[in-house]
């Protein structure tokens, strides 16, 4: 049985799997419920400074993305930070903390980027005896209209001086929760990095408009008839999320900075998969707000099992494997030639390769007069699309050539070899090394 | 006060009004919005979909469920009712699991089709229900067309006409239009009068006039309407019914499956239609399970279909069969029936036991016989009334291409003309490319 145990910065949690700082995390109630549903930590919903607790909009606040069934695919909120006061959430987190001690606690914080706002809240939260902090560099909501959030997560030096401040003022592990609403991932990371920062942890959300409602012309989730960007998360927005964990996991600036994977975990696979691009954990908020907390089950059973299979014993054992694998495009081996391969037994004659195919890609399969659909090697190019669109699983595959066989689109003989593009004649800059 | 099962004779009120109410409600009930959309998304949006080829009137079924996936139900309706005006009746009628369903991929791998028909009946009931008819008439050509026959390609026929500038008289020999969609359909497929109310809504298209009670050798002649009109489209059906070609079929409580069928559609209360306690359907067709069902929901006691063949040869598709299993009606195939027995009135009937050889029937010479207040006759129907002058063949009028006779000016569809099966949408298809064959024809002449 594989031991999930995790020490994410030198912090203990019986699995790898928290609960994000979002509204499932905003009070002692939900916490206390969530731990004992089984999850290894929480992260507590983003304190603000001292004062008038923050308002929110009396409206809706979450706007989505359904699939088939109405299944939740993506989740927008314009929810702000806690709206509770501050010493009732302190107290609350020092009561939890107390109780469970075997689960992480971290406590996420948003103040102004003003060194005394930041020295004010940090020996509070220390009182409480959570584990650690995490910064909300990232909400692009709201908050951000006030310099705060995603607005100091976007200013790399801001970062790094929040950062030093905290390092400073506050002795336990420091998180740096980043926004993916930049243009490169690795300078905010390696911004918190120089600031001191024990960790990262992304992505935040994703500015987004859900939909426009067409009757009333305003964006939902709408306010008295108007809308505003929300942030993006749920199960579409995972595939952002573990490119810019992997640029932070193979950057020379950053390589060996501890990372928290958070966007779309849903599933073991999805957490296996983040912390396979080098996530020593992964944080949750959509799959617990849409199927409550009990999904945590799933997520232990599934990793337990598929490291049983893997042969990992514990999680060190395959966090950033897939690490080595994610490189640059110039670097992809051009020599590696593949050609579609349609199993006849599995199709079930829809002729959706076809269509995708002869209409927008290479007319690379034929289409006999009994739908019988077969590729033509001498024209595919290996796309995948086929393969990505059909509804048959395995139905289609990529089936790499062996060197000495002869390409048919391009009549060249496949070489064993490694070439990539900067070794490619057509390059120029290839070409000017010469 | 409710006779019972047990009752022997034809009579009326074998089950109390509310079950024999609640055994003719709808077969398939609609689909609610949400179901539509989770059924619609089941849908792969084939490449030149097998069930497309499979319809006879080539709806375009991916884009229609795909409008219905959507959000545009309104939308999905006009895509089928441009191939078919009767699409809210194919919805409930077509055998689909014969046609598009049996063609659908997702048959093939996971023996659950998607349900083409369901949404197909959800589109055209969104469009009924907003209640406006979406053609118009193009400019008029003054001209005038004859359809004898309101049935469903007499229907189909004369709203393509109307479409395309053309006036349109249909003669039809009952009292009200339908046809077949009217009388001849068990009333758990059409409830709450959909027929009537299809045909309605058909004829707000304008320009389409029907006279009832005016048929073929009664007060019209072909003749007569070749004269009158510039083209005639024949649709009557098949009027005839095959006899009972055994001992003592005439005797009291033998009769027709089609007439119990029709009585069935146009009864106010049904708890009020007799029915026997022990039934017995002679046939292997649609009209035998109809009137086999049936006679079970109305409260018969034992409900036998005897068909003379095997089961893969019946027509009633293996849906419609497993249908009257599930309603418990007795399937007893290989039997044919070798005489009626009884003093003036059905007791018994006697049959034989048959087998194929070689695929020609041969009697074994063992009978038997089942206890029997009613027989009713399904054994398929003929063409009767035909004009004379006009080819026929495989006892149809004969046509060829979209319908033509061998009469000039004269074209026929649906039962009554030769090929494609005897389908509701069959007729539809029939009567529709009849129509645009007429008008392109008037164009040219």
């Amino acid at each position: 049985m594989a031991d999930l145990t995790t020490n994410f910065l030198g912090i203990a949690s019986p699995n790898p799997f928290w609960l994000a700082s979002a509204p499932p995390t905003d009070k002692e109630y939900n916490v206390r419920r969530a731990f004992e549903a089984g999850w290894g930590g929480v992260v507590w919903k983003t304190l603000g400074e001292e004062g008038p607790p923050v308002v929110n909009v009396n409206g809706p606040r979450y706007g989505v993305i359904h699939g088939a069934d109405r299944r939740l695919l993506g989740l927008n909120n314009i929810e702000l930070i806690t709206d509770r006061p501050l010493q009732t959430n302190l107290e609350e987190i020092a009561r939890v903390k107390a109780d469970y001690p075997d689960r992480a606690l971290i406590v996420s914080i948003m103040v102004p980027c003003e060194e005394s706002a930041w020295k004010a809240i940090l020996p509070r939260v220390a009182e409480t005896g959570a584990d650690g902090i995490e910064l909300n560099f990232g909400c692009p909501h709201g908050m951000s209209e006030r310099g705060m959030g995603s607005a100091v997560g976007q200013v790399p030096e801001y970062i790094e001086m929040v950062t030093r401040w905290c390092k400073q003022y506050y002795d336990k592990p420091v998180i740096v929760k980043l926004t993916p609403n930049i243009t490169d991932i690795r300078y905010p990371a390696r911004a918190a990095h120089n600031g001191g920062a024990d960790a990262v942890s992304l992505i935040n959300t994703v500015s987004s408009i859900t939909s426009v409602n067409l009757d009333t012309m305003s964006p939902e989730p709408s306010i008295d008839g108007k809308g505003s960007h929300g942030g993006y998360c749920g199960p579409a927005v995972k595939p952002i999320a573990m490119n810019m964990v992997a640029e932070i996991a193979r950057d020379p600036e950053t390589r060996g900075l501890p990372i928290s994977g958070i966007g779309g975990v849903t599933t073991w696979r999805d957490a296996a998969e983040f912390m396979a691009l080098g996530c020593g954990n992964v944080q949750v908020c959509t799959a617990a707000m849409t199927y409550g907390f009990r999904v945590v089950e799933e997520m232990k059973a599934g990793l337990s099992r598929w490291m049983d299979d893997k042969g990992y014993t514990r999680t060190s054992d395959f966090v950033g494997q897939a690490v080595p694998n994610v490189t640059d495009w110039q670097y992809l081996n051009l020599n590696y030639v593949a050609k579609a391969k349609i199993d006849q037994d599995a199709c079930i004659k829809c002729g959706r390769c076809y269509a995708a195919c002869e209409d927008t890609s290479h007319q690379a399969i034929s289409m006999s007069p009994d739908r019988v659909f077969e590729v033509i090697d001498a024209e595919c190019v290996a796309c995948n699309l086929c393969v990505d669109v059909c509804p048959v699983e395995d139905c289609i595959s990529m089936v790499p050539m062996r060197p000495g066989e002869v390409d048919p689109r391009t009549g060249k003989v496949v070489q064993a070899d490694y070439a990539n593009w900067t070794m490619h004649p057509n390059n120029p800059a290839a070409r000017a090394a010469e | 006060m409710a006779k019972g099962q047990m009752e022997s004779g034809i009579v009326a009120g074998r089950l109390p009004a509310e079950t024999i109410e609640r055994n003719f409600g709808d077969l398939h009930p609609p689909l609610a919005p949400h179901e539509a959309a989770v059924a619609a998304d089941r849908c792969y949006f084939c490449y030149d979909a097998p069930c497309v080829t499979a319809c006879p009137t080539t709806i375009d079924i991916p884009l229609f469920i795909r409008q219905i996936q959507t959000g545009h139900p309104e939308g999905a309706a006009r895509t089928i009712l441009e191939q078919n005006i009767l699409g809210g009746m194919c919805a409930r009628v077509c055998p689909t699991e014969t046609l598009c369903e049996e063609a659908c991929v997702r048959e093939a791998a996971e023996g659950r089709p998607v349900e083409i028909g369901r949404l197909q009946r959800y589109a055209t009931d969104s469009a009924m229900a907003a209640d406006v008819h979406p053609f118009s008439r193009a400019a008029p050509t003054g001209r005038t067309i004859a359809v004898v026959g309101a049935g469903p390609a007499g229907l189909s026929c004369a709203h393509r006409l109307a479409m395309l500038g053309h006036d349109v008289v249909i003669h039809e020999s009952r009292g009200k239009p339908g046809g077949l969609n009217e009388f001849g359909i068990a009333a758990y497929k059409s409830t709450q009068n959909f027929a009537e109310a299809e045909v309605d809504w058909l004829l707000r298209i304008g320009g389409i006039t029907i006279e009832t009670g005016s048929a073929l050798g009664e007060g019209i002649t072909l003749d007569g309407l070749q004269d009158s009109y510039d083209a005639v489209f024949l649709s009557i059906g098949l009027a005839g019914v095959n006899a009972l070609k055994a001992p003592g079929a005439d005797k009291n409580g033998v009769r027709d499956a089609v007439d119990f069928v029709a009585d069935l559609r146009q009864a106010g209360d049904l708890s009020a239609l007799p029915v026997g306690r022990d039934v017995v359907v002679i046939g292997g067709g649609m009209t035998a399970v109809d009137a086999a069902v049936q006679a079970r929901l109305l409260g018969a006691q034992n409900v036998t279909i005897a068909y003379r063949r095997d089961r893969d040869a019946m027509g009633a598709s293996r849906y419609e069969q497993d249908l009257a299993a599930s309603k418990g009606v007795r399937i007893l195939t290989n039997v044919q029936p070798v005489a009626v027995h009884g003093n003036g009135t059905v007791r018994e009937i006697e049959l034989e036991y048959t087998t194929s050889e070689d695929g020609r029937l041969v009697a074994t010479g063992e009978t038997l016989r089942l206890k029997a207040d009613q027989v009713f006759r399904a054994i398929g129907q003929t063409l009767s009334g035909a004009p004379g002058g006009l080819a026929q063949g495989g006892g149809k009028i004969a046509v060829t291409g979209p319908g033509r006779t061998s009469v000039k000016g004269v074209w026929a569809g649906g039962d009554c003309a030769s090929g494609g099966d005897d389908l509701t949408v069959t007729a539809v298809a029939e009567g529709r490319d009849a129509a645009m064959d007429i008008h392109a024809s008037l164009r040219a002449g």
